[in-house]
């Protein structure tokens, strides 16, 4: 971002939430007078330093997002430079033919062709919340299907053989590919080699129409698809005055270019929405247009929302990828055998083409000499998932009375979304664990909820058992970070923690030993897994390993990788991956950062020396192979030239017949930019040396999503769940494949519901960190934010009634809370159409224990998810405010 | 000598996050406003609300914005001490606890100080205060202890935006003109330097760059020492006391006339 020309944060309030991070926004803005646009409907401590502050109301993104390619599209230099037009028509699938029979939701007023009545998941597992599916068919490449397997699908859980449009298992044809009922033993498609597996998935090249002419192609559709995003829309829409607007559009165009560069920052205000995804995907479209991916200070910056969450979904902590995302083993979908996950999985050209050498690895790290080529690597051990296991689909069962118990390591349930339901969920357990450094309001929900303080729950009636473990904090363990920017940085430990507290990685490894003790002798084929799992990591010290802590190097050794027959020997990263099982690799991305027992990169400290152009590749490590931007290719042009001496980064270097520069080319190093695609080949073969996004299966940036995406190939403009408003520009008011979970403790307001006719956004305040678990215990912070606060504009305070520091009831259909007023013109009453909508604002940062309390913001929201990734709404939905 | 030394702080580049004030606050190990159980200010984001003997570094929230919120601005200021050249509180102090270090800076220290107040009557900024811990009037030391280990502020080095520079006050002299110059070229008109002149308490030794005048800021437009109002009266004191020995003397004289046998 330091080399951004123009930064735009939207979706996120990055000063106040990584004012770390942001020091590069600063430095860009001091040092050679980048632009800083906030586009937020709150101004924030970010809108105060950012040269434009545009506002718009929450759950509009997408409108004004589609405002801006609307004009881009029609802005006659963007027509005419040819960057522009090279890039659109190499880089990005924008000439490839889409189904004739695709209709557009400019066509079917609101959704896309395919729209069909939800008949998924298994009797077992009744808590996918889908309220509709797409079937896709129609979305995809005219002459070939391009899948994005399960990477993205599985996430939605619609993913099921049979239904799921984009995965390749549904296709017959596939010479390899088992049709049904293959045994798991014996099935020769599950032994290595995979390379005949993998060839026998290519399917012919996309069609394309270089000249964009045809109306089928996908910049003609999405040039109809956005043509009514006008910036009259856009003000009516979004609440944002038109001048503003125009003034934003402008900027990020004149900031793209050859020679300049715009990026984007996003947090959680994008991605908490029912169509959170597809607002993010609406940037990427954006920024494809301008040529801003994979280029110095250009970029879509996913801000995480806590330290090193990256890591936890790289290695991973979620439930529907393994490690490096590869998607998890479902029971939805054919996944029976090895061969099946594979054939059903793997993208056969591009880069993914190798992903049967990091499956085979990972099960080899997970089984080590127990996994064999006879046993296909173990993988009938593997468990499968069966649905939705994310968070409200977990609490919805919960509450069912399906889940007998929970371990809570760094999570706060009792203050998380629809806190009173998570609650009553938390009551039916039988037990329940919680590691946290203090008794947090999950450990005391039994004794200190406001229904058991009320009277209306009593504590005897509560049949959880409920045991508490104190937990280490980070300064008290060695260990690793990474980093928004994919950057593993070690830390070493700086004080031994206090009494009885245990780090996360010794409880997981002491619970793994006596897992493995307890089901040694068991003869259930369901504990195969727990009989068969590597589990070594004795501590290398003799004092460290008297206290139990497990190894960090050999944990880090696994996750790199080592050969089978030479441990002592590290994979020095993952093209020295193989499908043989000669390799162990856990996480194939994070292979190349331990390359030898004594060289451990991510404990690199040394940065580029002042005033040199650079990309720090001696600071720490990146996934993947130490690259610092991905897809840096796009850095180049067709020739391999740099776009400019300005935003020079890799280039080709026809002397020595490589790509080299300031970073490590994310291409394969010798393939020159005039290569051409051999065609029927697998792999990188199959790309053309002009084709830079190697992830994908066509080597193009996707401005139309034929596959991956649950609720459309193009983002559209729905609004939330629970809205003010009407939806102005289609008759489908919001997505129709939203996750909806129906319980009476989940009731949902209406559209334009009167009794709550205030739109309200939650967030966090820089004093504070999520639910206050690791900050209300803290006077130095809590004297900083010491009271819970909902923000109103003076014009809405006055229409209550209410003064600033009054008291304030507000009001959700799920519950009813109390705060302090804080009335200030950084909030300001939205125009919408004919109608104001007000704008209330809220941080979430209270509960009913620390030495700062409050109520919990967090019962007013909803269990409502987005159908890519099942995340809440809490950015967007409605409320009522009264003076109390 | 070693060189002056003090904070830059350019107001347009902070965030607001007080990090400079829990940086102090842990390094100096100052308590919390009645063991961090307080109520909300109601005013901004500001609930440290003042500097005092106990808050080093107080980060004000300037809210401006018109009706029609056509224009806004939030402005952001993280205030210290100013360790003035011409240091009134040094001036005041009767017991020397106040003292002027090798970096030019100003310190109490603690030790030597009697709790008598003049000091927190005499600051033009109203910064320091007692701290209740030890009963004794105090405020920034400039991190006097990290400086003398060759170390930079706790708030400086925490500062994630660079808001807060601490060096040597020419170089910060430097750097910030020339930042003013940038943002005027840049149509930011209203950028100036508060305190970076000797004509201000002779330089502050913590100056800021400011987009707005001084009061906005809740900061004294011209402070003065306050012996300079102080001069007319002392004039009729000299003039009392010139009044009184002339008396005495005359008295003393008669006496000793009388006395003579």
């Amino acid at each position: 971002m330091r080399d951004s020309d123009c930064i735009v944060v939207m979706g996120s309030n990055m000063a106040e939430n990584h004012p770390v991070a942001f020091r590069w926004p600063m430095k860009a803005k001091v040092e050679h007078g980048a632009k800083i646009i906030h586009i937020d409907p709150r101004f924030t401590r970010t809108s105060a330093v950012a040269d434009i502050y545009a506002p718009l109301r929450a759950g509009s993104d997408i409108a004004f997002l589609g405002g801006i390619i609307n004009y881009v599209i029609n802005n006659e230099r963007w027509q005419t430079d040819p960057f522009f037009k090279t890039w659109l028509v190499n880089y990005t699938n924008a000439a490839t033919i889409i189904n004739e029979d695709f209709k557009d939701t400019e066509d079917l007023n609101g959704v896309f062709s395919g729209l069909v009545e939800y008949k998924g998941g298994v009797p077992e597992w009744p808590f996918n919340a889908f309220i509709g599916q797409y079937d896709g068919a129609t979305w995809q490449y005219a002459r070939t299907k391009i899948g994005d397997q399960g990477r993205t699908a599985s996430t939605a859980q619609s993913g099921e053989a049979g239904k799921m449009p984009t995965g390749q298992a549904n296709q017959p044809g596939g010479p390899a590919a088992p049709k049904s009922g293959a045994q798991p033993s014996g099935n020769e498609t599950s032994k290595p080699p995979f390379t005949a597996l993998v060839q026998a998935l290519v399917k012919p090249a996309p069609e394309k129409d270089m000249t964009l002419q045809n109306p089928h192609c996908v910049f003609q559709i999405l040039k109809r698809h956005f043509s009514r995003y006008t910036p009259e829309m856009v003000e009516q829409n979004t609440g944002c005055p038109k001048e503003t607007f125009l003034k934003v559009a402008e900027t990020i165009l004149a900031n793209s270019g050859a020679d300049r560069t715009v990026s984007f920052a996003y947090a959680v205000a994008w991605t908490q929405h029912t169509h959170g995804v597809q607002i993010i995907g609406c940037a990427a479209l954006l920024q494809l247009l301008l040529g801003n991916v994979g280029r110095p200070g250009a970029g879509i910056m996913a801000l995480r929302g806590h330290a090193s969450i990256q890591g936890s979904t790289d290695v991973p902590t979620l439930y529907h990828s393994i490690h490096g995302y590869m998607a998890a083993p479902t029971a939805l979908k054919k996944h029976d055998t090895l061969g099946d996950y594979l054939t059903a999985e793997t993208l056969p050209t591009g880069y993914w083409a190798n992903m049967p050498k990091f499956m085979v690895s990972y099960l080899k790290s997970v089984y080590g000499d127990k996994a064999t080529p006879e046993n296909q690597f173990g993988y009938d051990w593997h468990p499968k998932i069966l649905g939705d296991h994310s968070h409200m689909a977990m609490f919805a069962a919960m509450n069912a009375g399906k889940v007998k118990g929970m371990i809570l390591v760094g999570q706060n349930p009792a203050t998380s979304l629809n806190a009173r339901l998570e609650r009553a969920a938390m009551r039916k357990l039988e037990w329940l664990v919680v590691k946290d450094n203090w008794l947090t309001e999950s450990a005391n929900y039994w004794k200190g909820a406001p229904e058991v303080k009320s009277g209306e729950v009593k504590p005897a009636d509560i049949k959880t058992e409920v045991f508490y473990l104190p937990a280490t904090q980070v300064a008290e363990i060695d260990g690793t970070f990474t980093n928004t920017q994919r950057m593993l940085q070690f830390h070493h430990k700086a004080a031994e923690a206090p009494g009885d507290c245990k780090s996360d990685t010794w409880f997981s490894y002491e619970l793994g030993k006596r897992l493995k003790k307890l089901y040694a002798n068991s003869t259930l084929p369901r504990d195969e897994c727990w009989k068969n799992v590597t589990w070594e990591y004795e501590h290398e010290n003799p004092e460290e390993r008297k206290k139990g802590e497990p190894s960090w190097i050999k944990i880090n050794k696994e996750m790199n990788g080592f050969f089978t027959d030479d441990p002592a020997r590290h994979c020095v990263g993952f093209a020295e991956l193989k499908d043989d099982g000669s390799t162990t690799c856990a996480s194939w991305i994070y292979s190349g950062m331990f390359p030898a027992p004594d060289k451990y990169l991510p404990d690199r400290r040394t940065p580029d020396p002042p005033g040199q152009p650079g990309a720090q590749l001696q600071w720490g490590w990146a996934w993947p192979a130490n690259r610092r931007i991905m897809y840096n290719r796009a850095s180049a042009d067709l020739e391999g030239k740099p776009w400019s001496e300005r935003k020079k980064w890799v280039w080709w270097d026809a002397e020595a017949k490589k790509w080299v520069g300031y970073d490590v080319p994310d291409y394969i190093a010798t393939k020159p930019p005039n290569d051409k695609a051999k065609p029927g080949a697998a792999g990188m073969d199959a790309l053309p040396g002009t084709a830079p996004f190697i992830m994908r299966a066509d080597g193009l940036g996707w401005l139309f999503a034929p596959s991956g995406m649950v609720d459309g190939p193009l983002p559209t403009h729905y609004e939330p769940v629970e809205s003010p408003v009407k939806n102005q520009l289609y008759q489908q008011q919001s997505s129709p494949v939203v996750k909806i979970w129906k319980d009476p403790a989940n009731p949902l307001a209406a559209p334009m519901d009167p009794k709550f006719p205030y739109a309200l956004t939650t967030y966090r305040l820089t004093e504070h960190y999520l639910s206050g678990a690791m900050s209300r215990w803290n006077p130095w912070l809590t004297e900083l934010q010491p009271e819970l606060f909902v923000e109103i504009s003076p014009e809405l305070a006055q229409e209550k009634g209410i003064k600033n520091l009054d008291w304030v009831k507000i009001s959700s259909p799920r519950a009813q809370i109390k705060a302090k007023a804080l009335v200030t013109k950084r909030m300001r009453p939205y125009k919408i159409g004919d109608k104001v909508v007000h704008q209330v604002g809220m941080p979430w940062h209270w509960g009913y224990e620390g030495l700062s309390t409050g109520d919990v913001v967090n019962e007013l929201t909803a269990l409502v998810g987005d159908p890519n990734v099942s995340m809440h709404e809490g950015k967007a939905f409605v409320c009522n405010v009264e003076k109390a | 000598m070693a060189e002056p030394m003090g904070f830059y702080t350019d107001t347009t580049v902070c965030i607001g996050c007080k990090a400079c004030e829990v940086a102090c606050k842990e390094w100096n190990q100052l308590p919390s406003r009645n063991g961090g159980q307080t109520t909300l200010s109601g005013n901004s984001y500001d609930n440290t609300r003042a500097l005092d003997g106990i808050h080093w570094r107080h980060v004000k929230f300037v809210e401006q914005f018109t009706d029609d919120r056509k224009d806004g601005r939030w402005l952001l200021m993280s205030d210290v001490c100013k360790h003035c050249v011409q240091a009134a509180c040094l001036e005041v102090c009767p017991t020397g606890a106040i003292i002027r270090t090798e970096f030019d800076t100003v310190v109490i220290q603690s030790d030597a100080c009697n709790g008598c107040r003049d000091c927190i009557s005499a600051c033009p900024f109203g910064v320091i205060d007692i701290n209740p811990a030890s009963g004794t009037a105090q405020k920034c030391t400039l991190c006097y202890d990290r400086l003398q280990a060759g170390m930079q502020p706790a708030c400086s080095q925490a500062c994630p935006t660079e808001s807060i520079q601490f060096g040597t006050i020419r170089e910060l002299k430097d750097r910030a003109q020339k930042r003013v110059a940038q943002l005027q070229q840049m149509g930011e008109k209203r950028a100036y330097l508060y305190g970076a002149d000797e004509k201000m308490l002779g330089g502050l030794n913590s100056f800021y760059l400011l987009v707005d005048r001084p009061e906005v800021y809740n900061l004294p437009p011209d402070p003065q020492m306050p012996t300079r109002n102080l001069k007319l009266g002392s004039w009729f004191s000299v003039l009392g006391a010139v009044l009184v020995s002339l008396f005495g003397v005359i008295n003393f004289r008669n006496r000793g006339a009388e006395e003579r046998p």
